[in-house]
C-alpha cells in the first residue's frame, strides 16, 4: 500500500469503521427500490438508500476537503517520492469495487491520492444532491466510469410554490457534458429539475446502453421528448416519472406508447401516473404484453377498470400496480362485475404494492380482497374513502408496510390501520381538502391509535386541524425507531387543542426519545423552547423544516449549535433576522443549504454571509411583484455551499450576493 | 418553449374528462389588460394549475373535435360554476426571461395535473382568512388533482338520461349521454343493448340502420352531424331507424 500522503491542512482520517464491502459489484442492476413508494416524490430521503436518498453530503463534488488532488499522477511531493505502483492500482480498484455508498466512497477518496484515483476510476453512481454544487465540467473530469447520475435541482420549497418560475435548475448542461464523457451511461434520475425535450432526446442519443430514467417532480418536458425516450433506447429497462408537470399543448400531444420497439422489450418500470394526457390504450396493452420482465406498472386516470383488467391479464407477474381511475368506462348494463376483477387481483399472485384508486367506484374496492394479505404497501391518498371503505380493506392487510392515505378516513380508519397493521413503518396521511380552515377529519386521537398499534413505525407524514402534545408524546414513546416525523397543523400557530399551550413540549419528546431521528417538520403554535428542545437532543437530525414558529433568532441560534449533522434547513415565516442568520456561519459550509423566506432578514445581513464565506452562494430571490429596485428586507433567502460560485443562468429576479 | 407570439385573447377550452363533461372555461393570458378582467377575482379561487387536459386522445378516437363548439362559444364569456376554477386576477408579471409559453399558465382549470412548481401567487382569498402561498405544504399535483376530482362531481348533475327507441322493438331504452365519449362508443352502446332486436331484424333481410335524434326544436336529426358535445347537450331523445326509413 503507497505511504499515505497528508494531505495539506490536515492529517490523513482514520480510515471510517464503515467502510463495508457489498454484496456484488454489479452496477447495472435495476436500484429502484422494492417499495414502492421509496422513490415516489414525497421526499423520502431518510429511507435506506434509494436513489433519491439524501444521505450523502458530499455529493459527487468535494464534501469539504479543500485540497486539489494532483491528478497528473503520483508527482506532486517532489522528485524522492516512487511512482505509483500500477498493480497496486489495479488491486485497489479492483477491491474500491465493492464500495458503493456515497459516504464511505468519499472517505476512502481521502485517504491518499492513490486511493483518490481509484476511488474516482471506479466510482458508479454520482450523486449530487444540489445541481449547483458542483459543474458538470469538473464532475466529469474527476470520476472516469460513471454509471449513474443523481441530480437534484430546485430546493424543497418550490413544490409550494414558493420558487418562482425560471429560476434554474436546467438539466441541459449536465446532459452536456455526461454525453461525451460516459458513453456507457445507463442511469440518469433527476428531481426537482427542469428537463426539456430536447435534453430527453440528447439522452436518447448520446447512451446507447441507457436503461432506467426516473424523473420526479420535474417539469419542462412533454410527450414527445418520452417519445424519443421510448423510441431510441433500447435497453430501456425503467421509465419512472413521478409527480412530473409536462408542458403538453393539446394539439401537439404525441402518442408516446406506441414509440416503444415493436419487439419484446426489456421494460421492467413503467410508471406514469402524472402524465396525465389520454394515450393509446391499446399500444399500452400491446406494450404490456411484449414485456415479460415487467414487473412495475402504474398508469394514468384515463384507464378504467376494465382496461386495468386487460392489463392486469397480460402481466401477471407484476409486483406493483398504479389501478388509474379504478372506475368502469361502460354503460351500466355492460360495466364489469366486481367479482370479475377480483378474479384479476387473484390471479396476480405477486402483487405487493397497489396504489392509484384516482376516481375510484367504491363498488370495486373489494375486488382487491384477494391481494391485501400480501401487501406490503397501499397508495389510497388519491382516493377519499370515508372510514366504512376503508375497514373492510384494511382489516385484511396484515403484512402492511408502508401506507398513504387521505384524512377522509377519519381518526376511525386510522384506528382500524392500527388495530391490523402491526408491522407498518410508514405512514403519511394527506389532506383532502389542503386549507388552513378546513374541517380537518384526522387528529390527536388517530395518532395516539396510530403510536399504540404500529410500534415499529419509522416514518410518519401527519396532516391534521387539531393535535395535542400528549398525542405527540405518546408517539416519541411508542415509536422509538422514529426516522422521519413531519406533523403539519394546518392551521398557523395552532396550540395544544386541549391545554391551549404551545406545542414545544410534543416536539421536545419527539427529540428526546426518538433517537434514530434524521427528519423533522414542525408546526402549530411554537416557542424558542422547541428549539432550545431539537438543538439539545436532535444530534442527528439532517433535514428540519420551520414554519410560523419561534420567537426569536434564539431559535435558529440552538438549531446551529446544537443541531451538528444538519444538513438542509428551511425556514418560513418566523420571526428570524439577521442576528439568527448569522449565528449560523460556521455551519453553513456543512450544510447542503439554507432556506429562508418570509423572516425578518435584510439585505445587510445577507450581503455579511456572503462576504464573510466566500465558498457559499447566496441568493436573494425577488417575488415578482418587487420592482421597486432596492429593497432592504429580503423575502426569500437561499444559500448553499459551493466549488464553482455564483452561477451564470440565474434570471434577473436572482440577486447572487 | 414556444414564444408566445400571439395577442391578446380570449378564448374558451373544451375540457373533458372521462365522462366527457362539458367544462367551458376561460382562459387569460398575461397580455389582458385588467379592465379587460372580470371581478371575480375576489371569488375564492382553487390554486392555479398551468395544466389543460385535452378533451379527446388525439387521432384515435372517433369522437369529435371541439373546434366547433370552440368557435362557437367563443363569444360567450361564461365563468365556471361555483367553486371550480376561473382564471385569476394576475397583476404581476411573470418571469421576463424564459419561456413565454409559461405565461399561459395563468389558466387555472380543473384537469389533474401537476400544477405550478414555480411561483404562483396567492392562493385563495376567502372573505375569512388570506390564504397564504404554500400553505398547507402541500403539493400543487394533488392539489389539483382535487380539485379536478371535486369540479367534476360539481359539474356532473348526475347524468343526461334520453330515451331510446328502436323501430320494431318491443321497448323502449334509456342511457346517459354522459357515459361515453363520443359517437363511436354511443354506437357500441346502443348496439349492445338492443342487439336481440338488431339480430331479430337482420333475420329479415334489414341490415341498415341509422340512429337519429330529436333535438330541443322537436326535429329528427341524423347523429353525428355536429361535435359530440354539442350533440349530448342538444338531443332529447335517441331513434333507431331502418335504413330504409333513414334515407
Amino acid at each position: 500500500m503507497s505511504t499515505p500522503r497528508s494531505s495539506s491542512t490536515s492529517s490523513p482520517p482514520q480510515i471510517p469503521q464503515s467502510l463495508t464491502l457489498a454484496h456484488t459489484a454489479s452496477s447495472t442492476t435495476s436500484s429502484s427500490s422494492a417499495s414502492g413508494m421509496r422513490d415516489a416524490a414525497e421526499d423520502d430521503s431518510d429511507s435506506p438508500p434509494s436513489q433519491m436518498s439524501e444521505d450523502d453530503p458530499g455529493g459527487g463534488g468535494g464534501e469539504g476537503d479543500r485540497w486539489e488532488p494532483d491528478l497528473r499522477g503520483g508527482n506532486g511531493g517532489g522528485g524522492r517520492w516512487a511512482p505509483p505502483d500500477q498493480v497496486l492500482e489495479n488491486v485497489l480498484e479492483s477491491v474500491l469495487e465493492f464500495l458503493t455508498a456515497a459516504r464511505d466512497r468519499n472517505a476512502a477518496s481521502l485517504v491518499c491520492r492513490s486511493w483518490y484515483r481509484a476511488e474516482a476510476q471506479t466510482r458508479r453512481e454520482l450523486f449530487i444532491g444540489n445541481c449547483y454544487a458542483v459543474s458538470p465540467r469538473r464532475a466529469v473530469e474527476r470520476f472516469g466510469g460513471v454509471r449513474a447520475v443523481v441530480l437534484k435541482g430546485k430546493p424543497r420549497f418550490a413544490d409550494f410554490s414558493l420558487v418562482p418560475y425560471g429560476w434554474g435548475a436546467y438539466v441541459s448542461p449536465w446532459v452536456a457534458a455526461l454525453g461525451p464523457a460516459y458513453p456507457r451511461l445507463e442511469r440518469i434520475c433527476l428531481k426537482r429539475m427542469t428537463v426539456s425535450d430536447a435534453d430527453l432526446a440528447l439522452v436518447a442519443k448520446s447512451f446507447p446502453l441507457f436503461k432506467e430514467l426516473s424523473l420526479v417532480c420535474c417539469d419542462g418536458f412533454s410527450t414527445l421528448g418520452l417519445a424519443d425516450i421510448a423510441e431510441r433506447c433500447r435497453h430501456l429497462r425503467v421509465l419512472d416519472l413521478i409527480e412530473d408537470y409536462l408542458e403538453d399543448e393539446e394539439d401537439e400531444m404525441v402518442d408516446w406508447i406506441s414509440k416503444f420497439p415493436e419487439s419484446n422489450t426489456s421494460l421492467e418500470s413503467l410508471v406514469f401516473d402524472c402524465v396525465s394526457v389520454p394515450f393509446n390504450f391499446n399500444a399500452l396493452e400491446a406494450l404490456v404484453a411484449r414485456s415479460p420482465a415487467l414487473r412495475r406498472l402504474r398508469v394514468n386516470h384515463h384507464v378504467s377498470v376494465e382496461q386495468l383488467r386487460r392489463l392486469m391479464a397480460r402481466a401477471p407477474q407484476l409486483t406493483h400496480l398504479g389501478t388509474g381511475a379504478f372506475r368502469s368506462e361502460a354503460v351500466p348494463d355492460g360495466a364489469m362485475s366486481v367479482s370479475e376483477l377480483a378474479t384479476s387481483f387473484a390471479a396476480s399472485k405477486s402483487l405487493i404494492c397497489l396504489s392509484g384508486f384516482r376516481e375510484f367506484n367504491s363498488e370495486y374496492l373489494p375486488a382487491i380482497y384477494p391481494v391485501c394479505a400480501k401487501l406490503t404497501s397501499l397508495n389510497f391518498s388519491f382516493a377519499s374513502l370515508t372510514s366504512e371503505e376503508l375497514k373492510p380493506i384494511v382489516r385484511n392487510c396484515v403484512n402492511l408496510r408502508t401506507f398513504w392515505v387521505l384524512d377522509t378516513v377519519g381518526d376511525e380508519g386510522l384506528k382500524a390501520v392500527a388495530e391490523t397493521c402491526s408491522d407498518l413503518r410508514e405512514l403519511r396521511v394527506f389532506p383532502l381538502d389542503a386549507t388552513e380552515d378546513s374541517e380537518g377529519s384526522v387528529s390527536d386521537v388517530g395518532l395516539q391509535a396510530i403510536s399504540e398499534g404500529c410500534p415499529k413505525l419509522e416514518s410518519i407524514l401527519y396532516f391534521c386541524q387539531r393535535m395535542t402534545n400528549a398525542a405527540v408524546i405518546a408517539m416519541s414513546k411508542n415509536c422509538p425507531d422514529l426516522v422521519v416525523f413531519r406533523l403539519c397543523i394546518m392551521g398557523r400557530h395552532r396550540p395544544d387543542r386541549i391545554t391551549g399551550e404551545p406545542m414545544d413540549d410534543g416536539f421536545g419528546a419527539i427529540v428526546m426519545n426518538c433517537k434514530k431521528l434524521t427528519r423533522l417538520s414542525v408546526s402549530g403554535l411554537l416557542t424558542d423552547k422547541a428549539f432550545a428542545y431539537i438543538g439539545k437532543y436532535g444530534k442527528l437530525i439532517k433535514t428540519l423544516s420551520v414554519a410560523f414558529a419561534g420567537n426569536s433568532d434564539m431559535s435558529l441560534q440552538y438549531v446551529f449549535e446544537g443541531c451538528t449533522k444538519l444538513q438542509k434547513l428551511e425556514v418560513r415565516d418566523s420571526p428570524f433576522g439577521d442576528k439568527g442568520l448569522l449565528s449560523g456561519l460556521n455551519y453553513f459550509y456543512n450544510m447542503r443549504f439554507l432556506w429562508m423566506n418570509s423572516c425578518r432578514l435584510t439585505m445587510r445581513g445577507c450581503s455579511e454571509v456572503a462576504q464573510q464565506m466566500q465558498n457559499l452562494v447566496v441568493e436573494v430571490i425577488k417575488d415578482h411583484s418587487d420592482d421597486e429596485g432596492e429593497s432592504e428586507t429580503v423575502d426569500k433567502l437561499y444559500l448553499y455551499r459551493s466549488l464553482e460560485g455564483p452561477r451564470n443562468d440565474a434570471p434577473p429576479f436572482v440577486n447572487i450576493l | 418553449l414556444k414564444a408566445s407570439s400571439q395577442p391578446p385573447y380570449i378564448s374558451t377550452i373544451l375540457l373533458s374528462h372521462q365522462h366527457h363533461l362539458l367544462l367551458h372555461f376561460l382562459h387569460y393570458t398575461n397580455q389582458i389588460s385588467p379592465h379587460l378582467l372580470l371581478p371575480h377575482h375576489n371569488i375564492p379561487l382553487p390554486l392555479i394549475s398551468r395544466f389543460r387536459s385535452t378533451s379527446q386522445p388525439v387521432a384515435f378516437s372517433a369522437s369529435s373535435m371541439e373546434i366547433d363548439a370552440e368557435n362557437l362559444s367563443a363569444t360567450e364569456l361564461r365563468l365556471g360554476l361555483p367553486g371550480t376554477s376561473s382564471s385569476e386576477d394576475r397583476p404581476k408579471k411573470p418571469s421576463p426571461t424564459v419561456g413565454t409559453k409559461r405565461a399561459l399558465e395563468d389558466t387555472t382549470s380543473e384537469a389533474s395535473g401537476t400544477g405550478s412548481a414555480a411561483g404562483e401567487d396567492q392562493d385563495t382569498t376567502t372573505p375569512a382568512k388570506a390564504q397564504v402561498v404554500g400553505w398547507p405544504p402541500v403539493r400543487a399535483y394533488r392539489k389539483n388533482t382535487f380539485q379536478a376530482a371535486a369540479a367534476k362531481k360539481a359539474e356532473q348533475p348526475g347524468g343526461l338520461y334520453v330515451k331510446v327507441s328502436m323501430d320494431g322493438a318491443p321497448y323502449l331504452r334509456k342511457v346517459d349521454l354522459r357515459m361515453y365519449k363520443g359517437y363511436r362508443e354511443l354506437r357500441e352502446a346502443l348496439n349492445a343493448l338492443f342487439t336481440k332486436s338488431l339480430a331479430a331484424a337482420e333475420n329479415g333481410g334489414d341490415h341498415q340502420y341509422a340512429i337519429a335524434y330529436e333535438d330541443k326544436d322537436g326535429d329528427l336529426m341524423l347523429v353525428g352531424d355536429v361535435p359530440w358535445d354539442m350533440f349530448i347537450s342538444s338531443c332529447k331523445k335517441l331513434r333507431i331507424m331502418k335504413g330504409s326509413e333513414a334515407r
